[in-house]
């Protein structure tokens, strides 16, 4: 049995140790919010919160993520970067197939926890592991500022 | 059957909902209204597209028959409706329609959404359906006021009695306006008075998408479901040797290892027990039928193809006598890739197979082609049949494809149980059905006033439609393989377009902007050439080639003025401009790119847009459209190419087939011209300019003719030494 801590609930799985944590979260307990996109790391639509940083979750084996605070992106709006640029997200209209977006909105909220004040380089940069097949790669980074902007404010719109 | 069966539905639903309920069905005579006891009694050619339904709860459900992959569709249909029926948006909700009859586009009688025809097909269906609801409302409000419908009208989710300002809610009116006959003609709005139709309204599944809650295909899950993994073949065409079915079935939870047409299935109860399953069958296959086809021996075939003769797809003036007695010719060859579709969510289908039903969960483009395909595997009849159609992550023709339905359904067969199944990012990127190559030779005249007097242009490249849709490949020419060259905008005197048809094991298939995705490159990079050959601007000398198209001519002057074409450069940074008219809409756009003097990589800085589309209903999404266009044509101009080995597809993932990232995406800049010419597509046309106006300006900033995509840093090398 795995025990696993997701956004602040206990999970108990019956699983092998090595099955990556992407296909536990979306397959076993369901929170399909969190999407496969290439297996290997290259692509970002799997990212997830593990202790606060933003983590491929179909390069975490399961059993590694034990003892860990996992958040997905059905709990990010509980974290005040998480909840900016959802709120942003919406705000610029920013997903077209949306296939991406929730690993493009843990990465971003994960950049503005460490980073509240990013510039366009800096985003750049930060998000250059998340593929976006729709290229809404200029609306993403008028969401994070706009986030940015808000948390300054502190969180009111 | 199928029309008696729809016809039950309706009167179940319109009976059920106390609601009113608006079925358009286009005939070959025209559009027709029908109220709910109107379409029971219609006879078996009624064919319905489009559903409206009033509940009494105020809410406006709006059926769309449309797949959402990106593109906007589930907000701008609901958006036309809304606008006729003045509603009030925030009580406008969207429902997808389910694989029907009644739900088939007007124009093609097929349920399939594709080549940028969405709004094209179905803004007047939808404006009647709209309009016609309205006017009932008002009928039904003028008759319970005793006043003259004259004195009344519908605002924002009510009707209004304008002389004593009572009004009642359309939820109050439902019942009433039920039974109203419905109008056979009703009177759509002028223009100047839309409400929402022209405004960037935002976009219905934002929230969804940005909370995790939207669901696709993937997401599926069924009671009892098993998860299904198959083992392909590496080459195409081999087939299995051996493969070791007892090894699989030790698997934890595998439940069955079955061969299908396309390799060998393996269901297990979770994920991991399918994959681990399939790679427990260690299969040997054989060689296949081209174990030697690999990148270079298919370009050399396509090299060897030029030198034989076409198929005339054109031939204006006489190209051959002008081109032996001009004063300057040039000739240019174009080598472009096979491209992958790569959508962001891989290729799956959910199917659950009952005695007497069929239950399939997919994103597709092509809910008719999924039918068929039910319909065909089970035997059952298209009653018995459902077929969902959820989000689509990507489609960009891709999801046109029923490849992956086909064998989820024998799969399920084979197990008696339901199953999910998962391709890959390595199958999906093996198993696609490739945006073809293309190999085309240019010669062209140029006279001594620097007017362009021939073009022959000779294409080499497979066609997709002898597989999709073989009735429409006439006299041998495949309209996709041509298509932006034997229609050109530009008026030369002496044209000719031939067509040479490929034929390898790659399949192919539509891939955004079809075509014209590298038709729009070897036109607009050999028109650039001419240009220069001729010692005009660019712009210039495009100019003078459309005198009578005055769309181009307008796209292609806009472009300019907003890019500040004439205006100077940064240091080391070049222009190049590009139009090309596909799906109806005419698109131009400049480039700024500047090369890298030591690695010779290219950086593309800024991208100016301007699209003439006609009619506008949401220019936020027209905006989205084509900057996503420009991205997706931007890295396959830069990146992306299919590189095959040992008989089969050699890319496999993103670290071998590299999609362009968000550092390499400039700013791009749309400029909307307000147009009453008539409706253009708005999904694919932004694509094809944008490969042809980075190389022009990779040309104007460093005198490299790059005639070969992608355009990595080695092409570009190589570009430079040939010159």
């Amino acid at each position: 049995m795995i025990t696993l801590e997701i956004n602040g609930k206990q999970h108990s799985v019956d699983v092998p140790a090595d099955v990556p944590l992407l296909w536990v979260i979306r397959e076993h307990l369901r929170l399909t919010g969190t999407k496969f996109g290439c297996g290997k790391g290259l692509c970002g639509s799997c990212t997830v919160h593990v202790d606060g940083k933003a983590e491929r979750s179909c390069q975490i084996p399961v059993a590694e993520a034990q003892g860990k605070k996992i958040t997905t992106i059905e709990a990010v709006a509980s974290t005040p970067s998480g909840a900016a640029v959802q709120k942003a997200w919406v705000a610029e209209d920013v997903p077209q197939c949306g296939y991406c977006q929730s690993g493009q909105i843990m990465t971003a909220s994960a950049l503005l926890s460490a980073n509240p004040k990013p510039t366009d380089a800096q985003i750049d940069e930060y998000l250059s592991g998340n593929l976006c097949r729709c290229g809404t790669y200029q609306r993403i980074r008028k969401a994070v500022h706009k986030a940015s902007r808000e948390m300054k404010k502190g969180g009111k719109p | 059957m199928k029309t008696s069966i729809t016809r039950r539905e309706f009167l179940q639903k319109s009976l059920a909902g106390a609601g009113i309920a608006i079925a358009v069905s286009i005939t070959p005579y025209g559009t027709k209204l029908l109220s709910a006891e109107e379409a029971a009694k219609e006879g078996p050619d009624f064919s319905p597209n489009v559903w409206l339904t009033i509940t009494p709860d105020d809410i406006v459900h709006v059926i769309v028959n449309k797949s959402e992959m990106g593109q906007g569709v589930y907000t701008s249909m609901p958006m036309i409706v809304a606008d006729e029926l003045d509603a009030d948006w925030k009580q406008v909700r969207m429902t997808e329609a389910l694989a029907a009859d009644k739900y088939k586009d007007p124009i093609w009688g097929r349920q399939s959404t594709g080549g940028s025809t969405t709004i094209r097909h179905m803004y007047k269906p939808l404006r009647i359906a709209g309009a016609a609801a309205r006017q009932m409302l008002i009928s039904a409000a003028a008759d319970i006021w005793k006043v003259p419908e004259s004195e009344c009208e519908a605002y924002r989710g009510t009707v209004r009695h304008i002389v004593t300002k009572r009004s009642l809610t359309f939820g109050k009116l439902t019942e009433k306006a039920a039974s109203i006959p419905v109008p056979k003609s009703p009177a759509l709005k002028s223009e100047d008075k839309f409400d929402l139709i022209g405004s960037p309204v935002e976009r219905l599944d934002v929230p969804d998408k940005s909370r995790g809650k939207a669901m696709f295909g993937i997401d599926t899950f069924v009671e009892g479901m098993q998860y299904a993994a198959i083992a392909r073949p590496p080459a195409y065409g081999a087939k299995p040797l051996s493969f070791d079915k007892d090894a699989a079935m030790k698997v934890r939870t595998v439940s069955h290892a079955v061969p299908i047409p396309t390799g060998i299935a393996v269901c297990a109860g979770t994920p991991e027990g399918a994959w681990k399953g399939r790679d427990a069958l260690d299969v040997k296959w054989d060689k296949g039928i081209e174990p030697g086809l690999d990148t270079a021996s298919l370009e050399k075939k396509f090299m060897a193809d030029l030198a034989k003769e076409g198929i005339t797809a054109r031939n204006d003036g006489d190209v051959k006598t002008v081109l032996d007695a001009a004063p300057k010719t040039i000739e240019a060859t174009y080598v472009l890739p096979y491209l992958s579709h790569a959508t962001m969510e891989p290729m799956n289908c959910t199917v659950a197979i009952g005695p007497a039903s069929c239950e399939i969960w997919v994103p597709t483009q092509n809910q008719t082609g999924v039918l068929e395909l039910a319909e065909k595997e089970t035997g059952l009849k298209p009653d018995q049949i459902k077929v969902h159609t959820t989000y689509l992550g990507g489609g960009f023709g891709r999801r046109f494809e029923i490849d992956v339905v086909e064998e989820a359904v024998k799969i399920a067969k084979a197990a008696g149980k339901p199953i999910k199944l998962i391709w890959k990012r390595e199958e999906d990127m093996k198993h696609d059905f490739y945006r073809p190559a293309n190999v085309s030779r240019i010669e062209g005249a140029v006279d001594e006033k620097g007017r362009m007097t021939a073009w022959s242009h000779k294409i080499v490249c497979p066609s997709i439609f002898s597989r999709v849709f073989p009735g429409q490949v006439k006299n041998g020419i495949d309209p996709a393989a041509v298509e932006g060259v034997r229609n050109m905008e530009y008026e030369v005197p002496n044209l000719r377009v031939e067509y040479v048809r490929i034929d390898t094991p790659v399949p192919v298939g539509f891939w955004r902007s079809v075509g014209s995705s590298h038709n729009g490159f070897t036109v607009e990079s050999f028109v650039d050439e001419a240009a220069h050959a001729a010692g005009k601007d660019p712009v210039e000398f495009r100019l003078g080639l459309l005198k009578n198209h005055l769309r181009a001519y307008r796209v292609l002057e806009t472009v300019a003025e907003k890019a500040g074409w004439a205006k100077p450069l940064q240091k080391a940074q070049g222009r190049g401009v590009a139009q090309h008219m596909s799906f109806g809409s005419y698109i131009a756009q400049v480039a700024e790119v500047s090369v890298d003097k030591k690695d010779r990589s290219i950086k593309v800085h800024r991208v100016v847009c301007a699209v003439d589309c006609g009619p506008i209903v949401n220019p936020a999404i027209i905006t989205a459209q084509m900057r996503g266009a420009i991205v997706m044509g931007l890295s396959a101009a830069l990146k992306e190419a299919i590189a095959f080995a040992k008989g089969g597809v050699g890319s496999s993932n993103f670290d071998n087939y590299p999609l362009l990232r968000m550092a390499d995406v400039p700013d791009i800049e749309v400029h909307i011209i307000k147009s009453k010419d008539e409706m253009g597509g708005i999904g694919e046309p932004g694509l094809p300019p944008i490969a042809p106006a980075v190389a022009n300006a990779v040309f104007n900033a460093s005198g490299i003719r790059v005639r070969r995509l992608p355009m990595k840093p080695e092409t570009v090398l190589a570009a430079m030494k040939k010159v």
